[in-house]
């Protein structure tokens, strides 16, 4: 009776539709939280279910890995700060991929003679689970700036990178035609890592967001080509839920910047441009530098003030300033909203959950279409550390390279005031004509130490 | 668990991604990092295979890739959850109402 597989059928499927009741929930952030613990229960059904009824043994193996994995999931998840929520997801995109990929190793060293479409399986497996693995690795390592933010480049790098990807494939192939030896899948595996390493390398900072959700999408493939390989549905289908997020995402993120995704992978996007990082345009144009004090009175006596926040309030971590400043504001009757570029940040939402940790009501954050109409109302724009996703080039220089992109229409404001560290230009290496505006006014200095001298010049006025 | 025929199992994705793109595309763009994170969990459970190689592991290899692959998706899968549930609990509407200023 209790081994009947049509129970271990069901069991399963309550999985898959706690899953799907999970991501359902997460429609509003009312019911969001909720949906995650479904999500959780569903998780620990699957796991009972695979300990009682799979013919399990090696208990003593099994409960040191998931000790270990625990301790390390909990204190990862505890400990992580909002600013560095990309790297923790790039790392369990990681940790999902490589899991994926050892399960594809282990059933080819103990299969005697896959059929074909085992064996097709396996190797998709091992092959997008090793190339999400690197690269994921690769990503934290460059959100972490353990390597630098910047395009690492070298002469012939696509056609490198092709070849490698060609090689790692000519290796499936064969084994699905029924090489089986194993070497070929380990020589597949390490052609893979290459792969995932070098794809990533050669992608700046401001692309992660399209990076991250493209590897969440690998990993969620190869946890689906597990499925084939072990003959699980709730695998194949978990994993493709997640293959569906992830691509979904990487849509959403590569039209944010007007950009194809061959673009943003190939294109090696954000090279500094010569000349770019000046303070002074051709037609002698100056950038016009401002104090505390002054943007203070500004702020005093607006009605209405847009913050536009972007990575390098992350970086600053200035998000609990930023609020405490709003508030000061509101308090004294000025209408404070914050415009949110789709793509501010290092991955999708990342503002929005920066915001949301320093009690900002999410009621108060608008998305750009919504708030993009609103600028001509408003008297001040405070730009904190956004750059490209404002820079006005997008909409009126064909000859830009993020023309095109959909920006912020904070140069229609009354007046601008842009927080920034210096006259560095952006992630794009362009210069951004708002700042030449003779609307515009430059704070010079780190975004956190600049908010609390305005909120201490605001409290003076 | 009993195999599926591959035709059977291929149709269970196809409609699988249907249905993912079909609830993901409702969810706004202010949850998107918690959307991600509870992805993450989500391809957590590769648990389900890194339990069944460990579980019926006989030779030494396989022990060790299967214990290694314990690891890393028991830390996916704990990990994930508890960042997004931590994430999510960070979103809150406007306490008290005192909408807007004059």
């Amino acid at each position: 009776m209790i081994s009947d597989p049509d129970v271990v059928g069901l069991l399963y499927l309550v999985t898959i539709v706690c899953f799907v009741i999970a991501l359902r929930f997460l429609s509003s952030p009312k019911h969001a939280r909720k949906g995650n613990w479904v999500g959780g229960a569903g998780m620990l059904v699957a796991i009972a279910t695979t300990l009682l009824f799979e013919g399990i043994g090696n208990w003593a193996l099994i409960a040191v890995g998931a000790t270990i994995g625990t301790v390390v999931g909990v204190v990862g998840a505890r400990n992580v700060r909002m600013t560095a929520m990309p790297q923790m997801v790039a790392i369990f995109n990681g940790v999902g991929g490589g899991a994926a990929a050892l399960v594809a190793l282990a059933e080819w060293h103990n299969e005697a003679g896959p059929a074909w479409d085992s064996t097709t399986s396996i190797v998709l497996s091992a092959l997008i689970g090793s190339i999400s693995f690197a690269g994921s690795i690769i990503a934290f390592a460059k959100l972490q700036e353990l390597l630098s933010g910047r395009p690492i480049v070298f002469p012939g790098q696509n056609v490198v990178n092709i070849l490698v990807l060609l090689a790692a494939t000519g290796l499936g192939m064969a084994a699905v035609a029924g090489v089986h030896e194993q070497w070929v899948l380990w020589a597949l595996v390490a052609l893979a890592l290459l792969f995932g390493v070098m794809f990533v390398l050669p992608i700046g900072g401001a692309d992660m967001p399209v990076v991250i959700s493209l590897l969440n999408a690998f990993t969620g493939i190869a946890a689906s080509a597990t499925g084939f390989v072990l003959d699980s549905t709730v695998l194949i289908v978990s994993g493709m839920l997640v293959g569906a997020a992830g691509t979904l995402l990487t849509l959403l993120m590569a039209k944010a910047m007007n950009r194809s995704i061959a673009n943003v992978l190939f294109g090696a996007f954000g090279q500094v441009q010569a000349g770019a990082g000046t303070a002074r345009a051709d037609d002698g144009r100056t950038v016009r530098a401002t104090t505390p004090d002054d943007v203070a009175v500004q702020l005093s006596f607006a009605r209405k003030v847009i913050v536009v926040p972007g990575y390098g309030m992350a970086v600053a971590q200035a998000q609990h300033d930023v609020r405490q400043l709003a508030d000061i504001l509101e308090g004294r009757g000025v209408d404070v909203r914050y415009a949110i570029h789709p793509v501010a940040g290092r991955m999708p939402g990342h503002m929005n959950v920066l915001l949301a940790e320093a009690n900002v009501p999410y009621t108060q954050l608008s998305e750009m279409d919504e708030i993009n109409p609103e600028f001509a109302q408003t008297d001040v724009a405070l730009v904190i550390g956004a750059n490209d996703v404002t820079n006005p080039a997008a909409r009126s220089d064909p000859g830009s390279p993020i023309y095109g992109m959909p920006i912020l229409d904070v140069d229609k404001a009354a007046s601008i005031v842009v927080l920034k560290r210096s006259m560095n230009p952006g992630f794009a290496g362009i210069d951004n004509e708002l700042y030449l505006d003779s609307k515009t006014t430059m704070l010079f200095g780190d975004a956190k130490e600049s908010i609390l001298k305005l909120i201490s010049a605001v409290k003076a006025q | 668990m009993t195999p599926l025929p591959l035709v059977i199992e291929l149709t269970i994705l196809v409609l699988a991604a249907f249905l993912g793109f079909e609830v993901i595309s409702k969810v706004p763009t202010m949850l998107h990092t918690p959307l991600m994170s509870g992805a993450n969990f989500i391809h957590g459970i590769v648990i389900v295979g890194a339990i069944i190689v460990l579980g019926n592991a006989n030779d030494t290899f396989t022990k060790i890739v299967g214990f290694i692959a314990m690891v890393l998706a028991t830390a996916n899968v704990v990990g994930g959850w508890f960042v997004t549930d931590r994430m999510l609990g960070m979103f809150k509407r406007r306490p008290e109402p005192k909408k807007d200023g004059p």
